[in-house]
């Protein structure tokens, strides 16, 4: 009997937790996408589904951009974070955790404060590219900040760590025997890595791309800060509903199309990769 | 994490344990299913007024929430407050921003309880009508405030946002006109027009609020923004979507403006008269202010106390004391903004007469500043916002955040 029981209540304070700060408000935001009204005169319940269409309708292009940065961004991470997380695992040697701690050392700054740093750097008279544009390397008008380029920049930077430590993690546990072996069955260092360590390493790759994908492409702090006039994500446009518009149950709508948009999204990326590594990554 | 089977199938097992937890989201889908109620209330009648104050005392006290670098550091205003009345007053500059201000309030508002402070500072617009549509302020006692009858400027006791300050009285008031940094734009700045000049292309900042972006393309359009309909909107949305289909703006900025006009980011930009003035005194920038031959837009920053304040008279008292010229003086003296309290003007030239040095001179620039004392030739240039509902809101919103949100 008690047996039976132990995983209930193991499971009981955490799912509570989430039952009262998770569940509870998605369904009262559910509802909310459904109504009809204002912050003056209130909002009614009147299952009005067109907040969803409406939605769609005037932000699809801040959507399916808010994707493709997503997409561009996470690709990025991968190509700098493979490189480095591999570094690490086979050839950090006894230092590993100094150079894992360096990885995770901006972390210890606000990223608010991080992105706007970028901002000065970069600025169109700022100390990176005045001198360069002084001795005529670039145009007088050339300009970093206020492009798409540096918000898909930014979002690579800020959630870098997020790629690096899983890819890391999945390295870490590859038998450096299965390499031995591979090349005692004379396979060139390619082949090796090619048919053994980057198929293994799959599954950090798979945690990565969740942990950079979603908050990625709902992030709105990048382009409010480094975008320019056309680089506005759907996670601002969410924010600004909320926030300024006081317009909830458009806001509650985009964000419900959002988080479909990104489970679809993640399914069926699961799916092309094949589930049984999923259920390894969710294991671990 | 373990991986034993058994403890795997115990936290995914029975089906009955999803439903109960459908059951208990289902109970906050109760909640919500009603839908939220709003609180639309009607306007205050004479007795509403008397009602609310009859019976309410001074309590030698008061809490005081306003916005950043609103006073100068020594707080010298609420320090001759406390002197003559004897009400302590404890002073946060805790407002950034009106539509986050209003968000964090409205809960506790319509909870009915109080949120710490007794009397705040919210800018004229959509918050501010939502704050009175939704009945959440005090209608003010005009019979206790003979300073603001004797003393206030003809144009304060008539903003559309408030007609008769039945609400709300100014606290300071400030330009939306054109900054720019001479030795960029290489010429004067002197028309809105120059802001749709190609020449200046992605160098031009705009600003993201929707009132301010709409008042500009409308002015630019010849149109004054107080009195505009819908189809004036379309119009000005149509002028500030070319100005971005161009790329001549660089960027639909909120206060970072200031920084990016700093940088050399833009070279000229809408902005707010005061930041200007001391931005030049604290970064030694020499940034320009204009208002525009079209015209600027003036805004009111409003003293209010809100429904749920607990010394509500003592806030009355501090409001009224403002309105005391040497206080004004002295305030405008510190933040630069337009006084509501013509008679300021006086007092600060009469203490430039008898200072000395720096401090004259910095007297004398105040005195004479058009940001702080438009001229009448001034005043005729500057109009006023269009006072939104909550139903026309969205309409307006509609037009100019589909430009801003690119």
């Amino acid at each position: 009997m008690r047996r039976r029981l132990a995983p209930y209540a193991l499971i009981l304070p955490g799912g509570l937790w989430l039952a009262i700060f998770f569940v509870v408000p998605m369904v009262v935001m559910l509802s909310f996408s459904l109504m009809q009204g204002d912050v003056v005169n209130g909002f009614r319940l009147t299952w009005h589904w067109q907040n969803y269409s409406e939605g769609l309708s005037t932000y699809d292009s801040q959507l399916i951009r808010s994707l493709i940065y997503g997409v561009l961004a996470t690709v990025a991470c991968i190509v700098l974070a493979y490189p480095v997380a591999y570094w690490i695992a086979f050839r950090g040697g006894a230092r590993k955790t100094t150079y894992l701690f360096l990885i995770l050392l901006p972390f210890f700054v606000s990223f608010v404060l991080r992105t706007f740093s970028w901002k000065f750097l970069l600025a169109d008279d700022g100390i990176v590219l005045s001198p360069l544009k002084d001795i005529g390397l670039l145009p007088q008008d050339f300009h970093v900040i206020a492009t798409g380029f540096a918000v898909v920049a930014g979002l690579t930077y800020n959630y870098l760590p997020f790629m690096v430590l899983p890819i890391y993690v999945a390295l870490e546990r590859v038998d450096p025997k299965l390499i031995e072996a591979a090349q005692d069955l004379y396979a060139a260092p390619t082949q090796a890595f090619l048919r053994v360590v980057f198929p293994l390493s799959l599954p950090g790759v798979f945690a990565g791309v969740l942990m950079t994908f979603v908050p990625v492409s709902a992030d709105y702090v990048n382009s409010t800060v480094l975008g320019g006039t056309n680089n506005t994500m759907i996670g601002n446009i969410i924010q600004n509903l909320y926030l300024v518009n006081t317009d909830y149950p458009q806001a509650a709508a985009l964000s419900f199309t959002l988080m479909a948009i990104l489970l679809i999204g993640i399914f069926l990326y699961a799916k092309a990769l094949g589930t049984e590594d999923v259920l390894e990554v969710a294991t671990r | 994490m373990s991986t034993d089977p058994a403890f795997l199938r115990g936290l995914t097992s029975s089906r009955r344990d999803a439903l109960r937890l459908f059951g208990l989201a289902g109970a906050g889908l109760g909640l919500a299913a009603c839908g939220v109620k709003g609180q639309k209330a009607a306007p205050p009648k004479q007795n509403d007024v008397q009602k609310y104050w009859a019976g309410k005392t001074k309590h030698g006290h008061l809490n005081f929430a306003n916005w950043t670098l609103y006073m100068d550091k020594a707080r010298t205003p609420l320090k001759d407050f406390t002197q003559q009345t004897g009400v302590t007053v404890t002073y946060r500059e805790v407002i950034t921003d009106d539509p986050q201000w209003f968000g964090k309030i409205s809960p506790q508002l319509q909870a009915g309880q109080s949120i710490g402070y007794d009397l705040m500072v919210i800018t004229n617009g959509v918050e501010l009508t939502k704050l009175v549509e939704l009945g959440y302020l005090v209608p003010l006692d005009h019979s206790q405030m003979p300073n603001f009858a004797k003393n206030a400027g003809a144009a304060y006791k008539k903003e559309s946002f408030d007609p008769g300050n039945v609400y709300s009285v100014p606290y300071a008031t400030g330009l939306t006109g054109i900054a720019y940094d001479p030795r960029k734009t290489g010429r004067e700045i002197t028309s809105i027009q120059d802001l749709w000049d190609p020449k200046f292309k992605g160098k031009v900042g705009m600003m993201s609020d929707a009132q301010e972006i709409g008042n500009f393309g409308m002015l630019a359009l010849g149109i004054d923004p107080e009195k505009s309909t819908p189809e004036d909107w379309t119009k000005a949305g149509a002028k500030l979507q070319e100005q971005k289909d161009k790329g001549i703006v660089r960027k639909y900025y909120e206060n970072d403006y200031i920084d990016a006009l700093t940088r050399g980011d833009v070279w000229l930009t809408m902005a707010w008269s005061g930041d200007i003035f001391q931005q030049n005194l604290s970064e030694g920038s020499h940034l320009k202010f204009v208002i525009p031959q079209e015209g600027a837009t003036i805004w009111t920053d409003n003293m209010m106390i809100p429904k749920t304040a607990e010394n509500p008279v003592d806030a009355l008292m501090m409001m009224d004391f403002f309105y005391r010229p040497e206080i004004a003086a002295n305030l405008a003296e510190y933040i630069n903004y337009v006084t509501p309290v013509p008679a300021a003007k006086d007092v600060i030239t009469a203490q430039a007469a008898s200072a000395t040095g720096s401090k004259k001179t910095t007297l004398e620039a105040v005195a004479n500043s058009p940001l702080v004392f438009p001229s009448d030739a001034d005043y005729a240039k500057l109009r006023h916002y269009r006072s939104l509902t909550s139903a026309t809101e969205k309409e307006y919103n509609a037009v100019f955040q589909h430009i801003t949100a690119g």
